[in-house]
């Protein structure tokens, strides 16, 4: 039974970061410029990416299904206005390879004129469970925190699972990026209603919001709209600020104490996680009808004119989006997507907002110091006062240094959420999280190798069989047929003779059976005698005039 | 004396008895080692450890026939895994039997394909598809890169191309690198 603590713990670890919030917040969430062209990935979600179904030149509304989802863990993608497409291939997208993906590029008419999308639900709250998760398909709907796990899948816990509590993530614990926060406060509405909507769909009797406790406006505002819509089961927790208290695993340990198994989930523990803003999607979709094609996205740091939080359309370009907040500043160093902390360096702008977009960091140098070079580990131990996952980073970084992919697993690398608190503290300076994410995508690698030459193997086998199989048969034809060939030569027409006249044999044995068995003159008149009789005889005379 | 040798001829016969029906009642089908062993390999099937496909060469190097350096397509890490399945010293690849490379995949030119089908009959894993005096091709996904198709191809319209980075199979590069450029 899991129950919410009187009083929430600490997480194992963690850092004390200045939270830079404040200058994104000065102002409430406001509307992005409608930009003109969109670049629309078709993977923006963990899974499968969606398949395109359309081509250069049709015409889309907004909230159009324009890539359908192709598996369970998929999701599909809708177009963010309305417009034409004009070409579907592959862009840069925002991800740490720098590589292309496929994309739909949409330039919009500026009517942004909306579809049917047939998401409503009348009566929600008493709707079946299993349409509200098929709608959240349906709607694109995926964790907006930044993993983006489609969050369909997420509600639906399996038969055998009973979900006891529903934990509703608003602890934003990384510096910079205040988007929840914001949101909290301008759709507080929609997060409650989503709120309440999943809580039905899971059947979960408890319900929790985790906030950190410094967000006090965040916290009076939800609690009023819970009061006012009398869902007085559904608890606010403020969590002590403390980096990262807001990862799913150290949140759930927070508000229940309880911590979820290594390399398991919190579904496990009867605990289902979700994002607040993941909570204002689901009221969208399901109330208002509307998919996801935006979200609000923070746009801070000294690099950027006017930091604030923005609602914006999925697919603006980020060159767009920073225009739109007053330009770059002279300070402009790096631009990340994410926080500081976790977030991921882009290279450029070019590249456009997708569903997991929760921060755009334009940081100067102030905000993210250059690395300083790294020197040897000297065991100081820092690092495993700081690990939220209770780690040992020290043995971490040890064995994927030397790629002893089997040791860094056996102290559980997999559970490392990269935080980056151990390489934040390392007085060597090391890149700890860089050395963690190699041997991650090395081990997976690994895996798909040993899995394709299983597959190679298999083949092979199948092919040497196939090959022996046909060997066999192809000696059994010959073997039939030198048989053939060597029959004794000697009495070869005797033989022929023989076949011959046994034939006739049974021909005639055949004629002489058909005869006694004629049933056409069987039982005949006289008359009808003496005239065959009189035929017969005729017959008998022609033949010996034609024999002459 | 006798009492003694009774007793010791007893004991030897029943363990004889014991040892010789374990023999035949927990034998092990096939070489446990050359399977692990082929476990191992690469599977790309491309004969250049002069055997006739992984399995053959994983069991020369059970019945110890073979080096365990002579896979380039596994090159240094499958080395390095049969040195610890095996317990020997790793060595470096044996350039006698070619160096490792990225893995390719098969392409063959559509436009000058005759259909002869000799590059089918050399396919290990049966990836290419076709008929006599019909275009063929290959199937990307079940390709192992083993070159074997290119050298019976009467008009060399087989091509190997590395495969495109994707970007769900990228892998973060190691920190290392990162770090001397950082410090250059």
């Amino acid at each position: 039974m899991v129950s919410i603590l009187e009083q929430p713990l600490a997480i194992p670890g963690g850092l004390r970061l200045a939270s830079n919030k404040s200058q994104s917040l000065r102002t409430p969430v406001r509307q992005a410029r409608l930009p003109e062209r969109l670049i629309v990935p078709l993977s923006q979600h963990i899974g499968v990416p969606a398949e395109a179904l359309v081509k250069p030149g049709d015409k889309v509304l907004k909230g159009q299904l324009i890539g359908r989802s192709t598996d369970y863990i998929s999701a599909p993608v809708h177009a963010p206005t309305s417009g034409t497409i004009t070409d579907v291939g592959d862009y840069p997208v925002p991800h740490p390879s720098g590589l292309n993906a496929s994309c739909v590029v949409i330039i919009a008419d500026g009517e942004d004129r909306a579809a049917d999308t047939g998401l409503k639900i009348d009566q929600v709250l008493e709707a079946d469970p299993a349409d509200i998760r098929q709608q959240v398909r349906a709607a694109g709907i995926v964790g907006l925190g930044g993993a983006g796990f489609p969050s369909a899948v997420k509600l639906n816990p399996g038969p055998d699972r009973q979900v006891e509590l529903l934990v509703i993530n608003g602890a934003e614990c990384e510096p910079f990026i205040s988007c929840d926060e914001a949101l909290m406060c301008c759709c507080t509405q929609e997060v409650v209603n989503g709120i309440r909507i999943m809580q039905h769909s899971l059947g979960a009797q408890q319900v929790v919001i985790g906030v950190e406790d410094n967000m006090p406006r965040a916290i009076d505002c939800l609690g009023k709209s819970l009061e006012a819509c009398g869902a007085n089961n559904i608890r606010i927790v403020p969590v002590p600020s403390l980096y990262p208290a807001g990862g799913e695993k150290q949140l759930i340990y927070a508000l229940t104490g309880k911590e979820v198994p290594s390399q398991g989930l919190p579904a496990d523990l009867g605990i289902v996680c979700h994002n607040v803003g993941t909570a204002a999607a689901i009221s969208r979709a399901l109330i208002d009808g509307e998919p996801l094609i935006s979200r609000v996205v923070t746009v801070t740091g000294a690099g950027v004119a006017e930091p604030c939080n923005l609602e914006v359309r999925i697919g603006t370009p980020i060159a767009d989006l920073i225009e739109d907040c007053g330009g770059y500043t002279q300070d402009i160093a790096h631009l990340l997507m994410g926080g500081p902390m976790m977030g991921i360096s882009l290279a450029s702008d070019n590249l456009p907002v997708i569903k997991t977009t929760n921060c755009l960091l334009a940081a100067s140098q102030a905000d993210i110091p250059p690395p300083k070079a790294a020197s040897a580990c000297i065991r100081c131990g820092e690092c495993v006062e700081v690990c939220p996952a209770q780690l040992l980073p020290q043995q971490l970084y040890w064995h994927a240094h030397a790629r002893d992919f089997d040791k860094v697993q056996d102290y559980n690398l997999f559970d490392c959420i990269e935080c980056g608190c151990c390489a934040q503290v390392c007085p060597s300076h090391i890149p700890l999280v860089q050395y963690y994410r190699f041997a991650k995508t090395e081990i997976w690698d690994q895996e798909r190798e040993r899995q394709s030459s299983d597959i190679a193997r298999q083949r092979h086998e199948f092919r040497l069989d196939r090959l022996e199989r046909e060997k066999k048969a192809l000696e059994e034809r010959r073997a039939k047929a030198k048989k053939a060939l060597n029959k004794p030569k000697a009495g070869d027409v005797d033989d022929k003779k023989a076949e011959i006249a046994a034939a006739l044999e049974r021909v005639k044995a055949k004629k002489a059976q058909q005869d006694a068995n004629a049933k056409n003159i069987d039982g005949l008149s006289a008359e009808q005698q003496a005239k065959i009789s009189e035929i017969d005889k005729r017959r008998a005379a022609q033949n010996t005039t034609t024999g002459e | 004396m006798l009492t003694a040798m009774l007793a010791i001829g007893i004991l030897a016969a029943c363990f004889g008895l014991l040892l010789g029906f374990s023999a035949i009642r927990f034998k092990v089908e096939g070489d446990p080692i050359a399977d692990q062993v082929d476990a191992i390999l690469p599977q790309t099937q491309c004969g250049q450890c002069t055997y006739a496909g992984c399995r053959p060469y994983a069991e020369a190097i059970a019945a110890g026939e073979a080096e365990i350096n002579q896979c380039p397509p596994g090159g240094e890490a499958t080395i390095q895994a049969l040195a610890d399945l095996l317990g020997v010293e790793p060595k470096p690849l044996n350039a006698e039997h070619g160096e490792h490379k990225e893995k390719r995949v098969a392409v063959i030119d559509e436009q000058i394909c005759i259909g002869c089908t000799l590059c089918i009959q050399a396919c290990p894993v049966d990836a290419i598809l076709g008929a006599a005096k019909q275009m063929h091709t290959v199937i990307e996904s079940e390709c192992t890169g083993c070159d074997l198709c290119v050298p019976p191809c009467p008009v060399d319209c087989i091509d190997m191309v590395e495969v495109a980075q994707a970007i769900d199979s990228w892998k973060w590069p190691y920190p290392e690198l990162a770090e001397s450029s950082e410090r250059a």
